[in-house]
């Protein structure tokens, strides 16, 4: 059985001085071959149709049809006045006056005027001093919400807190170990074949007790964090935000701040040295594990390793650890705070912290490389 | 004596686009008082400026004597512990149990025994038909359950003033009713003045006793009455339209 072929559908404009007849033929279809135009476009109603030819058609027909009487209605002065509707189908007519019974609102529709490379350099310039202020703006109410809290006048749940540091604590140590040893293990593998030229290989526990304790073990550690538990305070945030939680706490008399940010800022800067501290043990174990494979035995590795490090050295990434527990906890925290009230701009937010929190934590750890070699420690 | 909410020549805005302006109306005390109109006109909007979460762009609201825009936002504690407010979407603590979303509250506004915070939680939640619900989380239960949980941690306190924002949408006729009921019970027995947003013609006839009509097309309050009243005889053929559901007669029966 062949199915009957269907005719194309054609659209043709007649127009006789202000009277314009529009003759409409064919199936008009979605999957249908394209609307044939002919004759031109008039900058008026149609007053008659001839439809004899019409054959089945969908919501192709009304939407060309509405598109046509909105071109006419945005041109005309009046913009009142309805397109006469005699002489289509019942349905197609009870359609189009459905579709025109509420006036197109041509003031919502945003302006997508193209903007000139000078007008987006200024928003550009505009957005990053407003987001200047803004961080500056969170940093002072985050210190505000610390001193409430040495005053003992800050509420939150303790709960909030426990539940907090657990996650950014005890759930964070295996990413933590794996990663950590893994970079130990890099570590002195590049060390190894570098430094057995110069037959030192002995000096690859310096390498890595060093490199570990003052850099790696607390940067790492930083950006393990940054993805993990920055981005989870941002999605928190954002999500009860979106969800009215956060007006919620509000009309109960809770500060917001001292709810949300306050348990988490304390709980990741408690818990950032302790991990750090975790880190640099398993990466200088990792190092350890590739030593006796190159044929330094463990203990000589631990007794090299004790040689090069001393208090100041090991301390130095400890210090810095807090420095970047604030960093990702008020990004993250800030980012949930400002993230609007849909889901994607939670996703967003959360892409934001996550993006502020790495840089943040980048650039920290360079002005203090730069701080460290002035104090020549 | 002065209303126990009057607001003065209020003007809404977000930004240069205003939403409302000079909008002017009383709520007396025990009055259930319905904010409604078409979607998208701000009666959500003028909920969060009678609850602090928004800023007037002009005018005030004054709680009885007192301007509540006049005082500073980090001093309206005293105002703020007469609401109790429910959100739209029931804005539940989504990390707390129904009982820990009633409970907070108890246990943060004094010195309450362990034993009298379950025993209210319990209360507050048998009020509102969700008896032995209280460990289950917000994300385990049905919409019209986290609005009535909503509202029974709005009631935690036992408010003075109850803002419900559209509290009966999405609800089966039958909980919708219970609902209702269950409103006016708590003006009659609690003695609490309510606010409602809503745009449930069934609900506004049948408990509000006084309702303020926000115009789309003129962006101020449309008329402001008794709803029976304004269905029949108001002279703003918009409020005539949207309180019989589109067909009215043309003029007001007189």
């Amino acid at each position: 059985m062949t199915t009957p072929p269907h005719p194309p559908p054609i659209a043709v404009w007649h127009q006789d001085g202000d009277d314009v007849t529009l003759e409409v033929s064919g199936d008009w279809r979605r999957d249908g071959s394209a609307v044939k135009i002919t004759g031109k476009t008039p900058d008026r109603f149609p007053a008659h149709y001839h439809l004899d030819a019409l054959g089945a058609y969908d919501s192709t027909l009304p939407a060309f049809l509405l598109a046509h009487f909105r071109t006419v209605t945005t041109a005309a002065k009046d913009k009142k006045e309805l397109p006469p509707l005699e002489g289509l189908p019942d349905n197609l007519r009870g359609l189009l006056e459905l579709a025109l019974a509420v006036p197109e609102e041509s003031e919502t529709k945003l302006p997508t005027a193209a903007a000139s490379a000078i007008d987006k350099l200024g928003s550009l310039t505009l957005k990053l001093s407003i987001s200047i202020q803004a961080l500056l703006e969170f940093a002072g109410l985050t210190v505000l919400s610390l001193a409430r809290f040495c005053t003992g006048r800050a509420r939150f749940r303790s709960p909030d807190f426990w539940m907090t540091l657990q996650q950014c604590g005890v759930e964070a140590l295996p990413i933590v170990a794996l990663i950590s040893f893994l970079i130990g293990l890099i570590l002195a593998f590049v060390g190894n074949v570098q430094l057995t030229h110069f037959g030192a290989n002995l000096f690859v526990a310096d390498l890595v007790g060093i490199a570990m304790v003052r850099e790696m073990g607390v940067v790492m550690t930083a950006i393990i964090m940054s993805g993990r538990t920055g981005a989870a305070f941002a999605a928190h945030i954002g999500s009860m935000k979106a969800n009215e939680e956060i007006d919620a706490l509000r009309t109960f008399g809770f500060n917001p701040f001292d709810f949300l940010v306050l348990p988490r800022l304390l709980a990741l800067v408690m818990m950032m040295p302790l991990l750090t501290v975790y880190s640099n043990i398993i990466g200088i174990f990792g190092g350890m594990v590739v030593g006796s494979f190159v044929g330094i035995p463990p203990e000589l590795y631990w007794n090299e390793t004790l040689t090069s490090l001393d208090l100041t050295n090991s301390s130095l990434g400890v210090i810095k650890s807090v420095f970047f527990g604030v960093a990702i906890a008020v990004s993250g925290c800030m980012m949930g705070m400002q993230a609007g009230k849909s889901s994607a701009a939670v996703g967003e937010a959360t892409t934001r912290a996550v993006v502020a929190s790495i840089t943040a934590v980048v650039v920290l750890d360079s002005a203090f490389a730069a701080i460290f070699t002035l104090l020549e420690i | 004596m002065a209303a126990k909410i009057t607001v003065r020549e209020l003007t809404m805005a977000y930004g240069d686009l205003v939403v409302m302006h000079d909008l002017n109306f009383e709520i007396e005390d025990k009055d259930i008082f319905v904010i409604m109109g078409g979607s998208g006109c701000g009666k959500s909007t003028l909920l969060r400026h009678l609850i602090g979460l928004q800023e007037p762009a002009k005018g005030s609201i004054l709680y009885g004597d007192e301007d509540f825009t006049a005082t500073d936002p980090d001093e309206r504690g005293a105002f703020m512990r007469r609401f109790g407010v429910m959100y739209q979407s029931g804005a539940l603590w989504s990390s707390l149990t129904l009982g820990e979303n009633i409970s907070m509250p108890l246990e943060e506004s004094g010195n309450i025994s362990a034993s009298t915070v379950r025993d209210l939680v319990a209360y507050k939640l048998s009020l509102v038909g969700l008896s032995g619900f209280e460990d289950f989380y917000p994300a385990q239960i049905s919409g019209g359950m986290k609005k009535r949980a909503g509202i029974a941690r709005a009631m935690a306190l036992d408010p003075d003033i109850l803002f419900l924002d559209e509290p009966s949408s999405g609800l089966d006729p039958l909980s919708s009713r219970r609902l209702d009921d269950l409103i006016l019970g708590l003006r009659d027995s609690q003695g609490s003045t309510i606010i409602i947003v809503t745009h449930e013609l069934a609900s506004i006839f049948s408990i509000a006793n006084k309702a303020i009509f926000l115009d789309t097309a003129t962006k101020t309050q449309g008329a402001i009455g008794k709803p029976c009243d304004l269905r029949d005889h108001s002279d703003n053929p918009a409020v005539r339209l949207f309180l019989n559901r589109g067909d009215t007669p043309e003029s007001p029966t007189p």
